[in-house]
């Protein structure tokens, strides 16, 4: 079986702050990591080579810079690792990202593609299936347990919003997973060896026979027109005196506003 | 747009490099430039003291438009599960009706599975027109069907909207839409609005974590797609004698490649926790420090006959499993009270609550954004506070 993770290389978003005084985002001392739903779906990759034999490869896009994600993603295990990158793919939306990814697998092949559910910058959950669409494959979204990958389809149960459902889909299929699919390892020692040796292969739209139109700013439907942070909402009332006289005005209010 | 500098302006200060989510700027020669690295999420725009970031101007004549103008209505897909159309759908119909008054359109529905009658209910609800399909193919919700028979229709009847709930079904195979017909598709929208000069529609929608808003445009291509979660838009009013057409659509060349072997309800999962119906909610996040804070919060929730929640730091750390998290990436709820228990606030958690009726905060840091949502605040330690609260609740219940 031959396996495709695709990663995303986001700054921690737990970590970013918002200046209140000018309403802009402080990226200051936040780190870059592998997107965390993106690990479970390395994770997943991993354990289903170890039963059934074959590859996984890491696909991502990005700067140059991106290539450290995928030398962590080798270090976990993963076999082969392509950076899709150059200019040509900047200020991409979904839609442009999906159809890049989509054009290094049809170049490499694949019979499995397992994204992580959504990134945790955009938290668009888009890319995975628009992948799908792009390569003219099933997908399952939301995957918590995978219970049967064989050579022709793979069994698995997806996350809904009222309990889950077992579905079954035909190979080459994507799955996007969640967190409760699996615990992701951590890097061996000979991992990181292989991590620091390994080469890590670029392509760009040339290569990739995208034309640049497709990709990108050009190949994006969707354009932020602004971004800003939300004001306070309004109605707020003040409790005041010790933290007792506080807390028995608390229960006094809700009980006039009937939340009791 | 993409950014540019004027280098003209640049002090090359470093201001925006600090702001910059995606390291995407680096100073050269003593001026910012902004590399590829860019997502064009413009946090550097007002980072700038020297006004020296700005928008390049696209040369449109270069990038194919379609004949926008071929394109009208709006559409909104009514979801069903089980046969029960999801009430997200009347919450779109009630939005998507205002879209169309001010595009001066019409509201059309669209409805796979389920029966008749229910489309009938979507135009008391305030569509005009229902497109319906009954074929089996959809009993169980499968991506494929569901993309391939709204694509087709998309691409005959040519609305200008799309809208469907931002649930499990509506995030998953709206993207396959999107990918087929080339075009936009914004998730998780929490305000939906025409651009008065251009028509266009405004979909604002949380970024970065839920850390800032965004406003995103599909200026080039039609139909502008968007997802909203359930609960954000009001429903529209329900008129009985509302009357409307329903217009039969057939499922004939549509194909599954995956199949649903098996459903299994929340219930027999034994962790049915229904936030979305829930009418008081204690929700505690980071400042609990750990699973047995929650136990502490499991007291107030049962004298307030209240639900737990937990924000996604709590879920995160594995204090407590993820279907009680509430948030962007979690439920959104309008409870008549939700409390707050040591949750900073980060906008990811405030979309996902906001709009409940009366919020509680109760945290140690007076700085903490939770506060700007909150209806009433107490700044305190949760090991005095809640104990408190929960003590002065017992009295008042012990004289009743």
């Amino acid at each position: 079986m031959r396996i495709a993770v695709c990663i995303k290389q986001v700054p921690d978003t737990a970590e970013v702050k918002i200046n209140r005084e000018t309403g802009t985002l402080v990226r200051e001392g936040v780190p870059s990591i592998i997107n965390p739903y993106d690990t479970h779906a390395i994770e997943a990759a991993l354990s289903i080579k170890e039963q059934l034999g074959g590859t996984v490869c890491a696909v991502t896009m990005g700067p140059p810079q991106a290539e450290a994600s995928l030398r962590e993603a080798i270090s976990l295990g993963v076999d082969e690792a392509f950076l899709v990158t150059g200019r040509e793919f900047a200020g991409a939306d979904t839609l442009a990202t999906a159809c890049a990814l989509s054009g290094v697998i049809k170049k490499i092949g694949a019979d499995l593609i397992i994204c992580g559910k959504q990134a945790i910058d955009g938290d668009t959950a888009q890319v995975g299936p628009e992948v799908a669409e792009f390569l003219d494959i099933p997908h399952v979204s939301y995957v918590k347990k995978i219970i049967e990958a064989g050579a022709a389809s793979i069994k698995v149960e997806r996350m809904m919003d009222e309990g889950s459902d077992i579905v079954e889909a035909s190979l080459p299929a994507l799955i996007t997973v969640v967190r409760e699919l699996n615990t992701p390892r951590l890097p061996s020692l000979k991992g990181k060896m292989n991590a620091k040796k390994a080469e890590i292969k670029k392509m760009g739209a040339a290569e990739l026979e995208l034309p640049v139109d497709v990709v990108g700013f050009n190949g994006s439907p969707t354009q932020v027109k602004k971004i800003f942070t939300p004001g306070p909402r309004g109605g707020r009332k003040k409790l005041e005196g010790s933290l007792e006289e506080q807390i028995d005005a608390l229960v006094n209010e809700l009980v006039e506003k009937k939340c009791l | 747009m993409p950014l540019k500098i004027d280098k003209t302006k640049c002090m090359g200060c470093g201001a925006c490099i600090t702001v910059c989510p995606y390291d995407a700027i680096v100073i050269e020669d003593g001026v910012a430039r902004i590399g590829e690295y860019c997502q064009l999420c413009q946090a550097c725009l007002s980072s700038c003291q020297e006004g020296a970031i700005m928008e390049s101007k696209v040369d449109y004549a270069s990038i194919p438009t379609e004949d926008l103008a071929a394109w009208s209505g709006v559409w909104v897909f009514a979801e069903q599960r089980g046969g029960k159309v999801a009430p997200v759908a009347f919450e779109l119909l009630g939005e998507g009706r205002k879209l169309a008054a001010a595009r001066g359109a019409g509201l059309c529905a669209v409805l796979f599975g389920a029966a008749r009658s229910d489309a009938q209910e979507l135009i008391k609800w305030g569509a005009d027109k229902v497109y319906y399909c009954g074929d089996d193919i959809f009993r169980e919700f499968t991506d494929e069907p569901n993309a391939e028979l709204l694509s087709r229709l998309i691409s005959m009847h040519k609305p200008e909207v799309v809208l469907a709930g931002a649930t499990a079904i509506g995030r998953s195979f709206l993207p396959r839409v999107a990918a087929r017909l080339k075009t936009g598709l914004t998730a998780d929208c929490t305000s939906l609005e025409i651009e008065a000069d251009t028509g266009n529609l405004i979909q604002t929608r949380p970024a970065y974590g839920g850390n800032i808003m965004a406003s995103i445009l599909s200026p080039r291509t039609r139909p502008q797609m968007a997802t909203v979660r359930p609960k954000v838009m009001k429903a529209g009013r329900y008129e009985p004698d509302r009357q409307g057409e329903i217009i039969d659509v057939d499922a004939a060349g549509i194909r599954a490649r995956t199949r649903v072997l098996e459903t299994i309800k929340a219930a027999d999962t034994g962790v049915n926790v229904n936030l979305q119906e829930a009418d008081v909610i204690i929700s505690g996040g980071r400042g609990l420090k750990g699973k047995e804070g929650f136990g502490m919060l499991n007291e107030l929730a049962q004298l307030l006959n209240g639900t737990i929640g937990a924000s996604r730091a709590a879920v995160d750390e594995g204090w407590i499993p993820y279907c009680h998290q509430v948030g962007q990436t979690g439920k959104t709820v309008c409870p008549k009270l939700y409390i707050a228990c040591g949750i900073s606030g980060a906008v990811q958690h405030l979309v996902g609550m906001q709009s409940s009726d009366v919020i509680v905060a109760i945290n140690k840091n007076p700085e903490a954004p939770i506060f700007t949502a909150a209806t009433y605040g107490i700044v305190g330690d949760l090991n005095e506070v809640i104990p408190l609260l929960v003590k002065k609740l017992r009295e008042r219940k012990g004289a009743q």
